[in-house]
């Protein structure tokens, strides 16, 4: 013993004391948290088997019906509904896979961020933690930031995936192909939105359970608080990030996002949405309603333009998707990086 | 030079002071046990030289006037908390590697010398050791920091009499190979009585008594530290149950 325990003490005297440096928090985070890292490692891997399995078929479908010549053929469509027909599992934000998509950040939130601080508050370990050489705050910011690169990126790859999928809905002039809207269609699942949310929760759980400091209690905190900003920003900030175009073209383009719709006369506002029935009455009782199930509207559509009313479309075209994907990657990441100041504000704060 | 300094130090929960007051100088070099009833402020008093608290009022400053809590300060200092908290999933070869990294100095040879002495296994989880091994291994891991200063919040207080003599006998042979300073609180005082060169007695938020041991027990005319500590509680803080 010793031997060992002449220590050099004649450097910890002076002021200028050179920090332990930031790389060996790595280590440290990955003894710490490499059980919930591996438990995100397993979902994501899962999920991206499952849509690669997935993603196989539809595009293997989709090559088969553009390849095919002449297109009118009989043939090429029989592939062409071959492809149709595959859209069953996945195509929507509604659909099993889209709802368990969704629903990928807040669980990293819930079940890495929550319990990083809270955990250490609950058991006590922050009393450890916190009185090494490393520093409460660097050992705070080291962390959060390590595991928000590491999430990113893993959940960055995963959005390449999901594009990957719905690459051939997305394909434009597809010939009687099943498209859908990009913007609509897990929207926050893809490019630059889908790691933004998951740093934003693993943030928000993180400073939850600092605030909370019992683990539970920081994981519900962290569903509920998520759940309001996805509703909200889904709901109402999305379509306001640019100002909509507006059109008087019955059909505007099939992926666009359709923000609203009204009607004008005489340069008047008369209605929104779908046409009032005494108004159809009025005008287009003569109408077919019956036989031509697949557009009821649209034929009320020309009818009431053969009246003189005009109906106007707000949107958002599909060529504003990156900007858009930008727009809500960049305020959350800003939202993030504003959280994780509070935290490391909080934590040298706030104490034992 | 002091490990401690404090003046007119003050610690606010709520509308409640935890600490009052309190102005007091620990000399290097020694060990100074914290004694007083349960809620007396000892932990308080600990937590803000440690700089896990921040001060309501007054100051407190350590190893010759850095700011508690402060890089220079961590450097030095070593802290066990109460009830030595530790990452229960953890192994001990991962809870050495950790301290290890996040500190400038780690005597890694002495951690495993130490540790093997013990017979406490590497590859183990914190949280299966019994309560001396974990208080042992959190005393280790401490040590194998080099600090100047070794903090100790109720080290003893969950352990058995031989964990509790052990525990102590490590600190001792710690304190008197290379003069570290020990700060110690307890509410146990008769093992404090082989220990402690220095002693200060709060009681309710506030110092009541501070010195050395020799000192204050011939001025008193005592003949041990309990005695000693218990005229004190009994005169200050008549409804105190021991």
């Amino acid at each position: 013993m010793t031997a060992a325990t002449v220590p050099d003490r004649q450097d910890s005297s002076d002021a200028g004391l050179r920090p332990v440096p930031w790389r060996r928090m790595a280590g440290v985070t990955w003894r710490q948290h490499r059980i919930a890292l591996a438990g995100v490692a397993v979902l994501l891997g899962a999920l991206a088997v499952w849509l690669w399995r997935l993603g196989i078929p539809v595009h293997h479908a989709y090559a088969a019906a553009v390849a095919c010549h002449p297109a009118s053929s009989a043939s090429c469509q029989d592939l062409v509904n071959a492809f149709n027909s595959l859209n069953d599992h996945m195509t929507g934000p509604t659909s099993i896979g889209g709802v368990f998509l969704q629903l990928v950040p807040v669980l990293i939130g819930a079940f890495v961020g929550a319990p990083l601080l809270a955990r250490e508050l609950e058991t006590g370990t922050f009393r450890y933690a916190w009185t090494q050489g490393f520093g409460r705050w660097r050992w705070t910011l080291a962390k959060l930031l390590l595991i928000a690169v590491v999430l990113a990126a893993a959940t960055g790859a995963c959005g390449v995936l999901v594009s990957w999928y719905y690459q051939p809905y997305f394909a434009p002039g597809s010939l009687g192909l099943y498209q859908i809207p990009p913007f609509v269609t897990l929207f926050s699942l893809r490019g630059v939105a889908f790691p933004a949310w998951t740093v934003a929760a693993f943030v928000i759980g993180a400073l939850a359970g600092l605030l909370i400091r019992r683990v539970v209690p920081a994981i519900v905190a962290t569903l509920a608080v998520y759940a309001g900003l996805a509703v909200a920003a889904g709901g109402f900030l999305r379509e306001r990030y640019l100002a909509p175009l507006v059109t008087s073209n019955p059909n505007p383009s099939g992926t666009a996002w359709i923000i609203s719709q009204w009607w004008t006369k005489d340069g008047r506002f008369v209605f929104a949405g779908n046409p009032p029935l005494n108004l159809v009455n009025q005008f287009c009782s003569a109408a077919p309603t019956g036989n031509s199930k697949n557009a009821p509207f649209g034929t009320f559509a020309q009818c009431l333009a053969g009246h003189g009313y005009t109906q106007w479309t707000s949107y958002q075209p599909a060529s504003r998707f990156w900007p858009f994907q930008w727009i809500e990657g960049g305020w959350l990441l800003a939202l993030s990086a504003l959280l994780i100041a509070a935290t490391i504000w909080l934590v040298e704060r706030r104490a034992a | 030079m002091n490990v401690v300094e404090a003046s007119g130090l003050g610690k606010r929960y709520g509308r409640s002071w935890a600490l009052r007051e309190c102005t007091l100088e620990i000399p290097a070099g020694r060990v100074t046990a914290l004694v007083g009833p349960n809620g007396a402020g000892k932990s308080t008093l600990l937590n803000l030289a440690v700089g896990l608290s921040v001060p309501s009022a007054g100051e407190v400053t350590v190893l010759g006037g850095r700011r508690a809590g402060s890089p220079a300060a961590l450097d030095g200092i070593a802290f066990v908390a109460q009830d030595t908290p530790l990452y229960k999933t953890l192994t001990v070869a991962d809870m050495i590697s950790i301290t290890r990294s996040l500190n400038r100095r780690f005597d890694l040879a002495y951690a495993r010398a130490r540790l093997d002495e013990l017979g406490i296994p590497a590859r183990r989880r914190a949280g299966k050791l019994s309560g001396g091994q974990q208080a042992q291994l959190a005393l280790t891991l401490a040590l194998a920091r080099r600090p100047r200063l070794l903090v100790l919040d109720e080290p003893v207080a969950m352990l058995d009499p031989i964990a509790r003599h052990d525990f102590m006998t490590t600190v001792m042979t710690a304190a008197s190979a290379d003069g570290l300073a020990v700060l110690l609180s307890s509410h146990v005082l008769t093992e404090l009585e082989r220990v402690a060169g220095y002693v200060i007695l709060l009681s309710r938020g506030q110092v009541r008594l501070a010195g050395e041991v020799g000192d204050l027990l011939a001025a008193s005319g005592q003949t041990s530290l309990e005695e000693l500590a218990l005229g004190y509680l009994r005169e200050t803080t008549p409804e105190v149950t021991r």
